[in-house]
């Protein structure tokens, strides 16, 4: 079945603000469980790492384009680079690669 | 003599200008980086209001991003909210160590609306500051952070479609580039962040590619091995420290 793109955002944005707002008024005293508390110090990294590869191979016109912004954006980020910049970067290796690779 | 209630609208002013400064840079980084969202939108089929409208109303890359490839795979609901629980799952244990942040004069209504800009960023900032935090710096910061994240999206959709295909190529890696910049910090710092990142690329790869999991939508990719990797690492090395902070 096809839902309307409204039911997504608007289900979408639901979750979302639930997920922020409830512990914040809900829970007063810090998370005990180290399980839970580890679980949830690891989730962001792997779920973005996850998301990152190899997906951004395939965001590109080329893969070869995606695997240099890959490796340039993990080099900028490495040595300390901003948010911006190392999106920047990114945007600017795949630019450059795939004026050589793709005519 | 001041009042003490006047004193303290003198001092949030002050403070909601700090937050506008800090948020300057914030917002033009969400203008270029969502402008690569609004492109992934447009590709889900969605319209530069809604495009708009979802960045406005949900504020997150990665669960935005994830959502707007189940609306091009027309994903269930289901679906859709397992998605969003785990691309957001971050934001509720940043909402936790928020709400440590808080100080108990503050007024309790302020917890529902700094709740609804918590971002890497944002958090980042408001973490950052000294003793408890004043609910106006984060909506000084959000006051330019959120137009430069909903507007980026709504021209992301729009000149997605007019933009020649190199230009949208190279700005389509703009999130992945976010997403590095998130993820790797970190894993210089704390090495087992550095192997947590390394087996997610490798079984990721694995996933997308292997016939075993040939059937499988990427957005449950995500969450199976999103559970799998954090939980094995959180049973292998548990966070002893009180490290609530990224």
């Amino acid at each position: 079945m096809r839902y309307s793109n409204y039911t997504y955002i608007i289900i979408m944005a639901a979750i979302t603000y639930a997920i922020r707002v409830l512990p914040l008024t809900l829970i007063r005293k810090p998370i005990k469980s180290v399980f839970i508390r580890s679980f949830l110090h690891y989730v962001p990294y792997v779920t973005l790492a996850v998301m990152t590869f190899p997906a951004i191979l395939t965001a590109t016109q080329s893969p070869i384009a995606g695997g240099a912004a890959l490796l340039v954006g993990i080099l900028a980020a490495w040595l300390g680079a901003s948010l911006f910049r190392v999106s920047v970067v990114c945007c600017a290796v795949v630019f450059i690669a795939e004026l050589i690779f793709i005519r | 003599m001041l009042t003490t209630s006047r004193k303290q609208e003198l001092a949030n002013t002050d403070v909601f200008r700090e937050g506008i400064r800090d948020g300057i840079p914030i917002g033009l980084g969400y203008l270029a980086v969502s402008f690569s969202l609004g492109i992934a939108a447009r590709n889900a089929g969605l319209t530069p209001f809604q495009g708009f409208l979802a960045s406005f109303l949900t504020n997150a890359s990665a669960g935005e991003y994830a959502c707007f490839t189940l609306i091009a795979a027309s994903a269930n609901l289901i679906e859709l909210l397992l998605v969003t629980l785990i691309a957001n799952g971050r934001y509720i244990l940043m909402s936790c160590s928020l709400s440590q942040k808080f100080s108990e004069e503050t007024p309790f209504y302020h917890r529902f609306f700094v709740g609804y800009y918590i971002t890497d960023e944002l958090f980042s900032i408001a973490i950052a500051r000294k003793g408890a935090l004043n609910p106006y710096y984060t909506y000084g910061a959000v006051l330019l952070a959120a137009p430069g994240w909903a507007f980026g999206t709504y021209l992301g959709v729009i000149a997605g479609n007019l933009l020649p295909f190199r230009i949208v190529s190279a700005l389509s890696v703009a999130l992945y580039g976010m997403f590095l910049a998130v993820i790797i910090p970190p894993a210089r710092k704390d090495k087992i962040i550095a192997v947590l990142v390394i087996v997610s690329f490798l079984l990721s790869y694995i996933a997308a590619y292997s016939q075993i999991f040939a059937g499988i939508s990427s957005g449950t990719k995500t969450i199976i091995l999103t559970l799998l990797i954090s939980s094995v690492a959180a049973i292998i090395k548990p966070v002893r420290e009180k490290t609530v902070e990224e």
